[in-house]
């Protein structure tokens, strides 16, 4: 399933123009620490967290995740959208807690 | 791929300086990218460097990170001007930080980055002097099946 579908599947906003949307998205991993996503997010997996920081756009592209969803509400800051525009990497909001957003996620990647 | 001599560079860092972070990481990961090295060599240096990045902007004042690009291995060394390290020991202990709490509100402060370097690194060595830096040196193995 590629980044595309996910964000229809999931009523997911498109905060960034220049990712690849149709890049698939082989997983997924929770976390809002750092270090914990550079130490065992996997190449393809899309990232679900709280954080809204520039920082977050080093770490996807560092460890070629295949996207970002910030849930609960959280809006990402403009720094962190031109981070993300300038490397290509595609950031979505969603309205839903974690926990919904992910389990859907479960479903379609796993089901 | 075989490099036949070795490729050197260095970046700048500063402390605190959070808008730029990564991007030192970024530019060796490129840089290992074009020179056509393995997925999983890459992988690693660019792990291990963005930790060593991270700690010299969480941690310190300022520091460098030098890179050298050998036939048999990637060598970094990321050298800082900062408080050091009281408890080499302890701090390598995951879990263990002094980061604080607004460092740790932006999700770092996990005490996983030296661990971090540690397991992605084929040789691992760290040396710090309180009230001066710390530098740590990383080697990667360019050679396949040495991991
Ligand atoms: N360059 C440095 N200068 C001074 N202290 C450091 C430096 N690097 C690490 N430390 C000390 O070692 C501790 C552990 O470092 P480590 O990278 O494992 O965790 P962290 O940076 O606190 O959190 P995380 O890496 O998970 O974001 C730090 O909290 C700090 O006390
Ligand atoms: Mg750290």
């Amino acid at each position: 399933m590629n980044i595309h579908e996910i964000a229809s599947k999931l009523s997911l906003d498109v905060k960034t123009t220049k990712g690849d949307l149709e890049r698939e998205v082989t997983g997924c991993y929770i976390s809002d620490l750092l270090s914990d996503v550079m130490a065992n997010g996997k190449e393809g997996d899309i990232w679900i967290t709280h954080q809204t920081h520039p920082n977050i756009v080093a770490v996807a592209i560092l460890k070629n995740l295949s996207g970002v969803i910030i849930t609960n509400k959280r809006v990402p800051e403009e720094d962190t959208l031109k981070r993300a525009e300038a490397e290509h990497l595609t950031i979505m909001t969603g309205q839903a807690p974690t926990f919904e957003i992910a389990g859907m996620l479960y479903h379609f990647l796993r089901c | 791929m075989i490099i036949k001599n070795s490729i050197e560079g260095s970046f700048h860092l500063t402390g605190g300086d959070f808008t730029n972070a990564g991007i030192a990481s970024s530019e060796l990961k490129s840089i290992l990218t074009e020179l056509g090295l393995d997925d999983n060599v890459i992988r690693r240096a660019a792990i291990a460097t963005f930790e060593a990045e991270m700690n010299v902007i969480i941690h310190a004042i300022a520091g460098t990170i030098y890179y050298s690009i050998m036939p048999e291995h990637i060598k970094i060394i990321v050298n800082d001007m900062g408080p050091g390290i009281e408890d080499i020991e302890l701090a390598m202990q995951e879990g263990y930080s002094t980061a604080p709490d607004w460092v740790r509100e932006m999700g770092w402060g996990a005490g996983m980055g030296l661990p971090n370097m540690k397991k992605n690194s084929d040789e691992f060595k760290i040396d710090s002097v309180v009230g001066e830096g710390t530098t740590v040196e990383i080697i990667i193995n360019i050679k396949q099946g040495l991991r």
